[in-house]
């Protein structure tokens, strides 16, 4: 919220979406994993990346067929890349390619699209990312932490533990697991020297990306920000996490079923994996290299609940706040309604995690701050088919969003069978929604909450000249 | 006009001690922090030696309605809600964790919501023994069992000896949500993760937020501890650390500057500072430390010439120039990451010569890693901390240098001293090849 009297300081620029992205659990190419949306298909099936048989949730959404060679036609400088920053590249990749700045597809082609009118300056294309962190050479530190426990002692012997570790774990294998790589190799990629950032708010992060990158561009400190996130937590300790945390569904004879939002018999998220990355640009130099923006970013907000590590502060608070001051910087009235009486939202992707807590409260905190607007706005969730992308799942989330503006349909909850009295929101349950008939999707928002209580709302208007 | 801001309170938490006292007395006394580490048999690793934030205690800095959540709280988050603790007093700012709030019901200064909290963090290892143990309960002959490790029966073995809260000790979130839990700092909250640049891109994201008017002040800096097995052996599988002997005089490994450097040593803690609206600040009648007048970040270009790699640093640090409006002839002194070790040292040779031309040799260098190490996520930000109290003290600490600098550069041995100092920049690279730039400028009053 703005104090009296500096509103919009600084906040001169437009900021628009030239292009997107993604590598997610349905497939990689934004239109064709749209389909699959609109379809109601699940990504969600057995653990293979790990053998995962006996973990009390077995089942997860992963991205299948990923080669990064489909996307770079010089792939070699990134062959030490973990699954973060490899769906990050690929992810980028296409979402350049949309913007129209080059085809990384062919070789020497990366910042082709830059000659139309305005040359590519590298001091002006920044990356602001909320990547997760890689993955930890699990067999090697289990390896290492057996040798070196004395089950008499009930210690670690660190000598021993150090001979063991070296021997099993490497360079590359531990620099990649830091959590700027992603950033890293896409500077690389892409050529950027302005700008670059990660952050990880958890669930958070991506969303908090594309604002923080927004604001980058809104204040003229960048032309270009490849924005979003990527991320993997299928793996043994981050399922293990997760599964002791009790936060994941163990739905396991029924997995393609089991990520529930909102859903009565909800018994919490189901883990997915991949990237969002979006071009994010000044409107002046999109306009001056001739791009086509796909939609405006028109609101940011970021807060904290400041309640409990373990716990969403029950009333929304949090959420009310980000969601407010995302509105209030788009200049929109949760509360108001156009000529024809519909709402000024348009469309609400939710957090919607399928955990009792997050669903319920997020409910009320979008009650809260939509009075009697809030059920009148389709409001969904497609972690319900490709599970919650963690780091990665604002940025992925924001690219549907921006699909329902273009295309003028939302996707659906799935699996949303048993009405809970306290999930009392339309939800798009199980079947897409044709907005057509009502003006089609005009202004969208989508919502991350991440574990500790970090909020961040982004709202994306079509782009309209 | 933006909104001007200003430091009004420092809090550190380094290898020295708790608190600023303790930073800079070190750091002006000549004495290094570093030598063998203590915490864990290191006398495995190839570089044993460190400098440990020693005798320190997280419940002691935790307001007591709290002290439950400490067994939650990894190292690193102990440290920084230390810091932050250390911040809040020197400020003077009154908050839900204040004991001056708690214990004497003093009014909060600012309504929570105009609260942010931008702290950087790296990445968090789990505890060796904490694993290890559950581990163990989970193998088949000899090995390892994922089966097991399933705990799908009843046999006591494998997941289920971890506390059900295990993985949020871990989530490098986790010190900025414990601040704010503490500080009931409700407005825009962030955790930037680029190694040492994240604490001086977290101070410029908390400059940007209040200057757009989110929040009047903000929690900003970073903090890590890599000090444990896994921290370490990480560090020194990416390059980094000087490979020690028995008997090495650990200060006078880490040599900034010096061609014939090897490496630095780690080290741990970071700085958490208040950064403040100045016209907020004057109006509660804080004292303002220092004032930020410009901030930049640029990334490193992947490279084999230094000269390539310095594009990165130089894009910040012109960035942070052009925002306070002055030119590179302004600037009285430089603390830079100065890590010891030649890759990165010599890509920030090069920034600093393409932006500060030949007078680079008239302007000190303010060094920390001989004392201190590698803070990790915690360094730029004890860079920002140790700029701000040169300008405060008109002094600059002590600079420890076994060997010598490349030519050019005023980094060698010196005694602390008194300095004019008007202007004074920040900069820091991380490994990886984040950078930022932070001008800071003394404060009128």
């Amino acid at each position: 919220m703005n104090a009296p009297g500096v509103s919009n300081v600084g906040r001169q620029r437009r900021v628009v979406i030239t292009g997107m992205g993604w590598v997610t659990p349905l497939g990689f190419d934004v239109d064709s994993v749209w389909t699959k949306l609109l379809s109601g298909a699940s990504a969600i099936g057995p653990v293979t990346h790990f053998p995962a048989e006996t973990f009390r949730t077995n089942f997860a959404a992963e991205v299948k067929g990923f080669d990064l060679a489909n996307f770079f036609a010089e792939p070699e400088p990134f062959r030490h890349a973990q699954r973060n920053s490899a769906y990050a590249l690929a992810a980028a990749a296409m979402a350049w390619k949309q913007a129209g700045l080059g085809d990384a597809g062919k070789p020497g082609q990366i910042n082709a699209g830059f000659t139309k009118g305005a040359g590519f300056d590298e001091r002006r294309v920044g990356i602001y990312l909320g990547a997760g962190e890689g993955i930890l050479n699990f067999d090697g530190y289990a390896k290492a932490n057996l040798e070196a426990w004395d089950s008499d002692s009930r210690s670690v012997d660190f000598k021993r533990w150090a001979e063991e570790a070296y021997k099993r774990f490497d360079a590359h294998g531990e620099t990649e697991q830091e959590p700027n790589m992603p950033v890293t190799h896409l500077a690389e990629a892409f050529g950027a020297c302005g700008p670059a950032f990660n952050c990880m708010t958890a669930c958070a992060a991506s969303t908090q990306s594309v604002g923080e990158a927004f604001e980058i561009l809104s204040r003229g400190d960048a032309d270009i920000m490849l924005a979003g996130g990527a991320h993997s937590m299928i793996h043994p300790l981050g399922m293990t996490g997760f599964i002791r945390l009790t936060a994941m569904s163990t739905r396991r004879d029924e997995p393609s079923s089991a990520s529930r939002p909102f859903d009565q018999t909800r018994d919490g998220f189901v883990m997915g994996e991949g990237a969002g990355i979006l071009v994010l640009e000044d409107l002046e130099h999109a306009l001056a290299r001739g791009a086509t923006p796909v939609a405006e970013v028109c609101g940011y907000g970021s807060s904290a609940d400041a309640y409990r590590i373990t716990d969403i502060q029950p009333d929304g608070k949090g959420a009310i706040a980000a969601m407010g001051e995302a509105l209030e910087q788009a200049g929109i009235d949760p509360g108001a309604t156009d000529e024809n009486g519909r709402p000024l939202v348009h469309y609400i992707s939710a957090h919607g995690t399928g955990t009792k807590e997050n669903d319920s409260i997020e409910t009320k905190a979008v009650k809260g701050l939509f009075g009697d607007n809030a059920g009148r706005i389709p409001f969904s969730s497609v972690k319900s088919m490709m599970g919650h992308l963690i780091q990665a799942a604002g940025a992925v989330e924001l690219i549907t969003c921006v699909q329902a503006i273009r295309t003028g349909f939302v996707p659906p909850t799935m699996n949303l069978r048993t009405p809970d009295p306290v999930c009392d929101l339309d939800y798009v349950p199980n079947q897409a929604r044709d907005l057509a008939d009502a003006g089609g999707v005009e202004v969208a928002m989508s919502n991350s909450f991440g574990f500790g209580g970090q909020n961040d709302t982004l709202v994306v208007r079509r782009y309209r000249g | 006009m933006p909104r001007r801001v200003v430091i009004t309170g420092i809090g550190a938490v380094t290898p020295f001690g708790v608190g600023i006292d303790a930073l800079w007395e070190g750091l002006c006394s000549g004495k290094s922090a570093l030598g063998p580490i203590e915490s864990f048999d290191a006398t495995g690793f190839r570089s044993s030696l460190g400098a440990e934030v020693k005798d320190f205690k997280g419940r002691d800095f935790v307001p007591k309605t709290y002290r439950k959540a400490v067994k939650v709280m990894a190292r690193d988050t102990k440290l920084a809600v230390a810091a932050a603790q250390c911040a809040t007093e020197e400020a003077g700012l009154v908050t839900q964790g204040s004991s001056a709030h708690a214990d004497d019901g003093a009014a909060l200064t600012y309504t929570p919501d105009r609260v942010g909290c931008q702290i950087g963090a790296g990445l968090i290892a789990a505890e060796v023994p904490e694993l290890a143990m559950a581990m163990a309960t989970a193998t088949e002959d000899g090995e390892f069992s994922y089966a097991r490790w399933g705990t799908d029966d009843e046999t006591g073995a494998g997941m289920d000896n971890l506390t059900p809260l295990w993985m949020l000790k871990y989530l490098p979130n986790m010190l900025a949500c414990h601040v704010t839990i503490i500080h009931d700092a409700q407005g825009p909250s962030n955790t930037i993760t680029c190694c040492e640049a994240s604490g001086p891109l977290s101070i410029g994201e908390s400059l940007r937020v209040i200057e757009r008017g989110d929040a009047d002040v903000c929690f900003s800096g970073g903090v890590e501890s890599k000090l444990n097995p896994m921290g370490l052996l990480r560090l020194d599988l990416t390059g980094v650390l000087a490979h020690t002997n028995p008997g090495d005089e650990a200060s006078s490994l880490v040599r900034p500057y010096d061609e014939n450097a090897t490496g630095t040593l780690v080290g741990e803690g970071g700085g958490i500072l208040i950064v403040e609206g100045a016209e907020a600040a004057k109006a509660r009648g804080a004292r303002a430390i220092c004032a930020i007048e410009g901030f930049g970040a640029g990334h490193t270009p992947a490279s084999t010439d230094p000269e390539r790699r310095a594009v990165g640093l130089e894009v910040a640090i012109e960035a942070a120039l052009k925002e306070a409006e002055i030119g590179p002839e302004k600037i009285d002194a430089i603390v830079p990451q100065g890590a010891g070790h030649r890759h990165a040292d010599a890509t920030e040779e090069a920034a600093l010569r393409r932006v500060f031309g030949d007078r680079l040799r008239d302007i000190p260098l303010v060094t920390v890693t001989p004392q201190i190490g590698t803070l990790a996520a915690g360094a730029g930000a004890i860079g920002v901390c140790v700029g701000a109290k040169c300008l405060e003290q008109q002094k600059l600490p002590a600079r420890l240098h076994a060997g010598t600098p490349v030519d050019g550069l005023d980094a060698g041995a010196a005694d602390a001293r008194d300095a004019d100092l008007e202007y004074v920049l920040v900069c820091t690279g991380a490994i990886g090849g984040q950078n930022a730039a932070i001008v800071l400028k003394r404060s009128a009053g």
